[in-house]
């Protein structure tokens, strides 16, 4: 009951954060949008039992790659868009209930196809300790050793990427 | 223990962690001005009680009657924001640290901590990386060029040496196996030969104790690191336009960080309450707050001591230490004890 109440606020939160990122015309403050929205999916996680990824969430999305938009938008000195054109009225009204009721009915149908409606908010408890499925061990034990190889693979990956993008960045004319 | 219980226990010990917390921030405070007063051959305040020690009271006195003032072209919103993103924080991450072990109170007993999460140290970093935002935010909505410039240099700062700062705890999480910081803790109960404590600092972690330390100061912005509010470069960094209780609370966040690195210092590295136990069963369950007190005080001290005898850092000569010295020394650190472990 107390996890379905809390998914709801954090739910809230996150919708909208969303929402709040889209409409405002200032980058920092579209960009603090997106950390709510990243802070309240990481304690939907945490809803989840998935301690480990919410933790990580927190660290790596709202911690470090948000701190690294705010600081381009400092750095850039970014300031409020302008917006030319008006678009057209029907849009502005009908956009986003629409959205949300397409959305809603492909969610519903999607979740019912796959049986994921069939699944408990609130999950496996967080407070039983051992084999929880998102604890640190169990993500280690996935990562380390049913997936090595894809984990190993995906971090070389990731390093020919940082080392194309300081490539790209210091080309000399 | 009923669920009634339970929430009274856990607000008295909220409320005693943070009543401890500022006032442990007070008067680190004063200490600072007293230490580096006498290393300068003055005395340091002396006039409120004996010795200073009401000093921090008229401080904070003076920091409520002092005139809010909000200067005009700034972000509002924004401006407000930041000092509160600040505060809250750095007093947040003081919930994960066990400062003693389990205690029995008549049928309660409970561990010394606000909670035993077993991603503690997680919980730490997380919150931490989400304080850069104070600084980065008074930085910017400030609407100074002495902010702004505070507070680019601060988050890139902060964010170069988180790296080095989270690389230099894995060698310990490799040996302890657990995020948990009571079980770090548990884990380095006991000793060889009779007297030398099994502290991770002992077990080959020395290496990652200094990365950590180096790390750390340059997270809380304290001298050598503390470019971001570089007096004479930059008035007073982020926090120029501060004044009143604003700019008390980015103070209050930037000694509750301090108290918080050191605490996370000893639980990880120094054996966080081990020692020696004795005497009748009350000593017996505080003398172990004693000894984490005293690491912390140590550590407070030595953070004084090396603002009062180093000079400043040039910023690249800053950013070339974080990314080209400790990090391959972090790095280095976690590749030893990964095949130490391994070997074992």
């Amino acid at each position: 009951m107390l996890a379905l109440i809390l998914f709801f606020i954090f739910a809230a939160l996150c919708v909208g954060g969303a929402i709040n990122l889209l409409v405002q015309k200032h980058p920092i403050n579209s960009a603090l949008s997106l950390i709510v929205v990243m802070g309240s999916l990481a304690l939907i996680y945490l809803l989840l039992g998935a301690e480990f990824v919410a933790a990580v969430q927190v660290i790596v999305y709202a911690g470090a790659v948000m701190v690294l938009f705010v600081f381009v938008i400092m750095l850039l000195n970014a300031g409020a868009e302008e917006r030319l054109s008006q678009g057209s009225k029907v849009a502005t009204i009908l956009g986003v209930p629409a959205l949300i009721i397409g959305f809603g009915i492909t969610a519903a149908l999607v979740s019912h196809i796959t049986g994921l409606d069939r699944i408990a908010i609130g999950g496996p408890t967080v407070m039983n300790g051992a084999d929880v499925f998102g604890n640190p061990q169990a993500v280690g034990h996935l990562l380390f050793r049913d997936y090595l190889l894809p984990f190993e693979v995906t971090s070389i990956l990731i390093l020919v990427a940082i080392m194309g993008a300081v490539v790209l960045a210091r080309r000399e004319e | 223990m009923s669920i009634g219980t339970f929430i009274i226990v856990s607000i008295v010990k909220i409320l005693l962690a943070v009543f401890i917390l500022l006032t442990a921030v007070a008067y680190v405070v004063l200490l600072e001005r007293k230490v580096v007063a006498h290393m300068q051959n003055r005395w340091g305040p002396t006039r409120v009680g004996p010795f200073g020690i009401w000093q921090p009271l008229a401080d904070g006195l003076k920091f409520i009657f002092k005139e809010d003032l909000t200067p005009p072209y700034v972000n509002k919103p924004l401006y407000m924001l930041a000092p509160i993103i600040a505060v809250t924080t750095a007093l947040t991450s003081i919930a994960v640290i066990p400062v003693g072990p389990w205690i029995k109170l008549g049928s309660i007993s409970t561990p010394l901590q606000i909670t035993d999460v077993n991603i503690g140290l997680l919980v730490i970093l997380g919150v931490t990386s989400v304080g850069v935002y104070g600084v980065a935010l008074a930085g910017w909505s400030s609407n100074s060029k002495y902010s702004m410039l505070g507070g680019l240099r601060a988050s890139a700062q902060m964010i170069s040496y988180e790296v080095a700062l989270g690389l230099s705890l894995i060698g310990v999480l490799i040996y302890t196996g657990s995020f948990s910081l009571s079980d770090i803790v548990n884990q380095q109960t006991g000793t060889w030969f009779g007297f030398i404590p099994k502290w991770n600092i002992f077990q080959g972690q020395i290496v990652a104790f200094f990365i950590y330390i180096m790390a750390a100061y340059a997270e809380t912005n304290r001298i050598p690191f503390d470019l971001p509010e570089a007096e004479t470069e930059l008035v007073a960094g982020y926090h120029t336009e501060y004044s009143s209780m604003k700019f008390a609370m980015f103070f209050m966040a930037e000694y509750a960080n301090m108290v918080t690195v050191a605490c996370l210092a000893s639980v990880l590295f120094l054996g966080g309450w081990t020692g020696p136990v004795f005497g009748p069963p009350l000593v017996q369950s505080l003398l172990p707050v004693f000894w984490f007190a005293l690491r912390v005080f140590i550590f407070m001290f030595i953070y004084i001591w090396v603002r009062g005898t180093l000079p400043r850092f040039r910023y690249d000569q800053l950013m070339a230490f974080g990314w080209k010295f400790l990090l391959p020394l972090a790095i280095a650190n976690i590749v030893v004890t990964a095949l130490v472990v391994a070997v074992k």
